[in-house]
């Protein structure tokens, strides 16, 4: 995913949702209150999609499959 | 549509507008006497007589001793609405009282509750100090709107249009050109919508009022809890420039730019509107100017506003609308107000 270089935070509740416009692109980024994140084309889906909360909303981190060297089980590593 | 919501504070006019004399505004669709007793308190009460509804607010009717005596029959009223005379009769029907409105006078605006009493909690006002503030000069006034609310609140959430229908006043390319951070609290009921932008051309409303030429930063960070306060906290700088880490900002320019976005009926609003400043306090030539300019940016969004409640009032329900980048905002207002419907009671439309 592209950087959103200002994310600025103007309010601080508990439960915020944030969207980003993200510069030199035409995607917006919400942020839910639960900390997950989408991309959109299109502001009405991205309100349908924050406003589901939490369906949908608990999509894990990014992952890569690595294989261990001492085993024929793949292993799942989270990014940090 | 997005109904009227009822158990909210709206304002209800300003603190100026309100003296010893009768004083009538219709809010929400319910028309509301005031007027200001002796000692200074404002009042809030129906503005039609119990007997046969003649308008308190119309002569003959007038105010005697901080009562109000009705010019059709002589019913006459206290300052809680309660009736202390009839015609031709000592006793007095219980019923006989207007009904009185929860009022809170702060912040040079008068704000009346809609709908019912036993849910009006003053604290949940949101505040607009800088409006009587001494480190502020204010210019402002009201215009009457001829749409519904919502427009209103769809156009000052989306400031992109101040490039189209604004220009050579506030608009400038830059500001619809420049993308926007939106966040909602959904507990405190605040849409907050931000657009910094850090190297733009200086509309005139800010080139002749703060003295700045050439290229600024222009900053609008704008704050609406709905379904009443609209808060644009402006700042206008040379580029470069960004407040010092303890929050002080020697070098920039603030303008408040306040409205309160009032329902009169369901396809009428009271648009009251307020520009703060915290420079050339004094200078009456700023005032004048500033005043006469966000006159004319709030009339050109009542001629356009206008036009578009006569065509989306005609319009079947659910008609297609398309929404981009730029409605983010307003989207979220549209939204929690429709939340502040769901959950209380809507004023039943009027005819």
């Amino acid at each position: 995913m592209s950087g959103v270089p200002a994310r600025r935070s103007m309010l601080s509740g508990d439960r915020v949702n944030r969207i980003h416009w993200i510069p030199g692109t035409d995607q917006l980024r919400a942020v839910c209150h639960c900390s997950a994140e989408r991309d959109f084309e299109d502001p009405v889906q991205l309100w349908e999609w924050l406003l589901s909360h939490p369906d949908g909303h608990d999509t894990p981190p990014p992952t890569v499959r690595d294989v261990a060297p001492s085993s024929d089980r793949r292993q799942e590593v989270t990014i940090p | 549509m997005i109904g009227i919501p009822r158990d909210q504070w709206y304002v209800a006019a300003y603190s100026s507008e309100i003296g010893q004399e009768l004083f009538s505004r219709t809010i929400c669709s319910e028309p509301i006497l005031f007027w200001r007793t002796r000692s200074g308190q404002v009042t809030a009460v129906s503005d039609r007589c119990v007997h046969r509804r003649f308008p308190l607010s119309q002569s003959p009717s007038r105010l005697v001793d901080d009562q109000v005596v009705c010019g059709y029959h002589g019913f006459t009223y206290g300052p809680d609405g309660k009736c202390t005379a009839v015609p031709g009769q000592t006793r007095i029907p219980r019923t006989a009282r207007l009904q009185p409105y929860p009022l809170v006078e702060q912040d040079s605006l008068v704000w009346v509750f809609i709908g019912d009493p036993a849910k009006a909690d003053a604290a949940s006002i949101p505040r607009a100090p800088y409006l009587d503030s001494p480190g502020y000069t204010t210019v402002a006034g009201m215009e009457p709107l001829k749409a519904r609310f919502s427009l209103l609140v769809d156009n000052l959430l989306d400031l992109s249009h101040e490039t189209y229908l604004h220009g050579g006043y506030i608009g400038t390319p830059e500001v619809a050109a420049t993308p926007i951070t939106t966040e909602v609290d959904e507990d405190a009921g605040v849409v907050h919508v931000s657009r910094h932008m850090d190297d733009a051309e200086c509309p005139p409303f800010y080139a002749k009022s703060t003295g700045l030429q050439g290229r600024i930063s222009r900053w609008q960070d704008i704050e609406y809890t709905p379904p009443c306060l609209y808060k644009l906290h402006s700042r206008i700088a040379p580029v470069g420039s960004v407040p010092n880490p303890d929050g002080s900002d020697p070098d920039a320019f603030h303008v408040e730019v306040v409205y309160a976005i009032t329902p009169e009926t369901e396809h009428s609003t009271h648009d009251f509107w307020a520009v703060a400043r915290d420079f050339a306090l004094d200078d009456q030539e700023v005032s004048d100017f500033l005043a006469e300019n966000n006159r004319t940016v709030v009339l050109q969004d009542v001629t356009a506003l206008e036009i578009l409640e006569r065509v989306v009032a005609t319009e079947p329900e659910g008609y297609q609308e398309l929404s981009i980048n730029i409605d983010t905002g307003g989207l979220a207002a549209r939204r929690m107000l429709k939340r502040i419907g769901a959950q209380q009671q809507s004023v039943p439309a009027r005819s």
